[in-house]
């Protein structure tokens, strides 16, 4: 759905996903290298690097799928 | 004032690192901007009060559950699984799945056809402007009301969680709906509930998969639970881990209830009355942009709220399964929010059962994954937030400005009485939350108060949606005969607790296995006097019902599609998967 301009819904979803996904992954590999002095249940897992992760592509996905640039080229395309 | 409440300590769950505040302080950010980006989007009424009639059915589908996944709605059941167990998952199942898919295929074609803008307006052009006045009235008062409640609720958490004085949590989550609201009207609160609906499951749904994975799968869960629970000497440990076995009688669940409560109180009258006439969650499907779209949204949001207790209820359970005293490695027992809260509560280091889900966070989520838990929260928050007040806007401005104060007013006065009436229910819910820190007994009540109207609207509304020989003095009456018994029933149980073996039919009943009965007996009587008083006084003519009953109405033909973008087709497939997980979980 598109606001009657040329941002979708989806397009600030992507966005918010990839910039979380990025802080959180990029956290994760800090935590690699430097090793937190009291480590959460299951830390060895690394949730915080694959969970930003898929995060990340995720939200690059949305972001380049419904980015302003191709929703207006679309909507000139079926106008 | 409660002091204890003002004051900061360090004893919080949970310590924010920076990388936290960045993710919090960018949730702000962007749902403002999206809020300043649609406020050129929202110049009339339609517009405003109803998205332009222009949303998808995944994104009215979506927003249509995110309005209902308050905070209070994630930690509050959570704490309740930790509290009866897998029998909460009963509120997200047969409490919710057969009502969205019967308002999906059998009422939005009613809703969608006469273009009402809110349920009270379905009601007026119904039975008349009596009954539309009694629902928009006892619906504006209680949205507000139990905003605000939700508002406290949610700071009381927020302090006891990270140590947040509860005066800014209420400002600044508050102040932000309102701006978002105010600025974009209903498209603004879908889009930012759109949104929140991503972000609660980006911040959730770690929990259960590391949870499960620590507990050693479902079955490792179960025997786990089992243990703990016996070990506690709690009566049937079983019951917490199955969802009929053991609603064959009152005394055989921690929640006091058996089958009838669960299947006529809960899933034929709560639920159909919450999903099918709350104008809260009605709205965002009243904003769909054609008929197909409004009765796939509802299917879309019931596929999706069959899955939320694998991010609210299984928490819960892991809680009884896993948690344990960090310095003496013993079991750790929540307890209810007045025993932990209370001075003496808090000199134990005692935790309540709504901190299950923090607690739960706190375990697996480190620095950066702890910001986004906490943003869905306050995501949660905000989403419940926004429904209220954007509904409160509609159904003040339609339903008692436009049908009682100002029967003239022009559409642009009626936008800027709905930006003004957004900022008159946040401020109004502040208010509540205030007056409840004051003297928290008044949230029982309206608790209590909110639960009184729905049974008895749904027999309302369901009536006049199905026979055509219910008539306007039938509606009034039948629902408020409804409303007054609700209330009767309800001090009755309070001056004389005995009588709760009347109400709900069995001395042990607790609190939400009563509201199961009382709902039940309340919409018994509502249609039985809508009934009576119908069949003695005179009905409209066919030609006035035309758009309002079923059998009065001709149902558009929805185009041709294929069977993928068939709402019956996708009902089918949502009641077979909703059946298969009663019998996985039985």
């Amino acid at each position: 759905m598109k606001s009657g301009g040329s941002l979708s819904i989806w397009f600030f979803i992507g966005l918010s996903l990839a910039v979380n996904g990025a802080v959180i992954f990029a956290r994760g590999i800090y935590e690699l290298v430097s090793p937190p002095e009291h480590p959460v249940v299951l830390y060895t897992l690394h949730a915080n690097i694959w969970w930003g992760g898929v995060l990340l592509i995720l939200g690059v996905f949305f972001s380049l799928r419904f980015a302003p640039w191709r929703e207006r080229a679309r909507m000139a395309g079926t106008s | 004032m409660c002091p204890a409440l003002l004051v900061l300590d360090s004893s919080t769950l949970v310590h924010l690192s920076p990388v936290d505040l960045v993710i919090i302080v960018f949730y702000f950010a962007l749902v403002l901007t999206i809020g300043l980006y649609l406020k050129e989007q929202a110049n009339t009424g339609e517009d405003f009060f109803m998205a332009g009639r222009e949303m998808t059915a995944w994104v009215a589908g979506l927003a249509f559950l995110s309005a209902n996944l308050g905070s209070l709605e994630l930690m509050g059941w959570a704490g309740n699984a930790y509290k009866y167990g897998i029998l909460a998952a009963h509120w997200y199942w047969i409490g919710a799945i057969p009502a969205m898919l019967f308002l999906a295929l059998v009422m939005m074609p009613f809703y969608h056809i006469c273009k009402t803008h809110s349920v009270p307006g379905y009601l007026k052009l119904r039975f008349g402007s009596g009954s539309q006045t009694l629902a928009s009235i006892s619906f504006a008062l209680m949205t507000v009301l139990m905003s605000g409640i939700n508002m406290y609720a949610m700071a009381v958490v927020m302090r006891v969680v990270l140590g947040w004085n509860i005066h800014i949590s209420i400002l600044v989550s508050s102040v932000t709906v309102a701006i978002y609201v105010a600025l974009g009207g209903l498209r603004s609160a879908i889009f930012n509930e759109v949104l929140q609906f991503f972000l609660i499951w980006a911040g959730s749904l770690l929990i259960p998969i590391l949870g499960l994975i620590e507990a050693g799968g479902w079955r490792g869960l179960q025997a786990k639970i089992l243990q703990n629970l016996t070990e506690q000497h709690v009566p049937n440990p079983g019951a917490y881990t199955h969802l009929w076995s053991t609603l064959g009688d009152f005394g055989n669940n921690p929640m006091g209830i058996n089958w009838v409560g669960i299947v006529f109180g809960l899933g034929a009258v709560i639920s159909m009355g919450y999903w099918t006439t709350d104008f809260l969650v009605v709205q965002r499907v009243l904003a769909a942009k054609d008929l197909s779209s409004a009765k796939l949204a509802p299917i879309i949001g019931a596929a999706f709220k069959m899955m939320v207790p694998f991010i609210v209820i299984l928490p819960g359970l892991l809680g009884l399964a896993l948690l344990r005293d960090p310095h003496t490695g013993n079991l750790l027992r929540l307890v209810p929010a007045d025993v932990a809260w209370s001075d003496a509560g808090r000199a134990q280091g005692l935790h309540s059962f709504d901190e299950v889900l923090p607690l739960m966070l706190a375990r697996y989520c480190g620095p950066g994954l702890l910001g986004l838990g906490i943003t869905a929260l306050i995501a949660g928050f905000m989403s419940g937030m926004a429904g209220n007040v954007s509904a409160f806007a509609t159904v003040w401005t339609y339903d008692i400005y436009g049908a009682l104060i100002n029967k003239h007013a022009s559409d642009g006065s009626k936008v800027r009485m709905g930006r003004w009436c957004t900022l008159l229910g946040v401020a109004v819910s502040i208010g509540t939350a205030y007056l409840v820190m004051n003297a928290q007994s008044i949230m029982d009540y309206v608790q209590a108060l909110f639960s009184f109207f729905i049974a008895p609207l749904f027999g309302t509304v369901i009536l006049g949606m199905l026979w055509k020989r219910a008539t306007a003095a039938g509606g009034f009456w039948g629902l408020f005969a409804g409303i007054t018994s609700s209330v009767g029933m309800y001090a009755w149980v309070k001056l004389d607790p005995a009588a709760v073996k009347y109400v709900a039919l069995s001395s042990q009943a607790q609190d939400q296995a009563q509201n199961m009965f009382r709902a039940l007996w309340c919409w018994l009587i509502c249609v039985a006097v809508t009934v009576v008083v119908s069949l003695l006084t005179k009905p409209k003519t066919d030609a006035e019902l035309t758009s309002l009953v079923y059998g009065l109405t001709p149902i558009p033909h929805e185009e041709k599609a294929s069977i993928f973008h068939s709402p019956v087709f996708w009902g089918v497939v949502v009641a077979i998967v909703f059946v298969i997980l009663q019998i996985i979980f039985w």
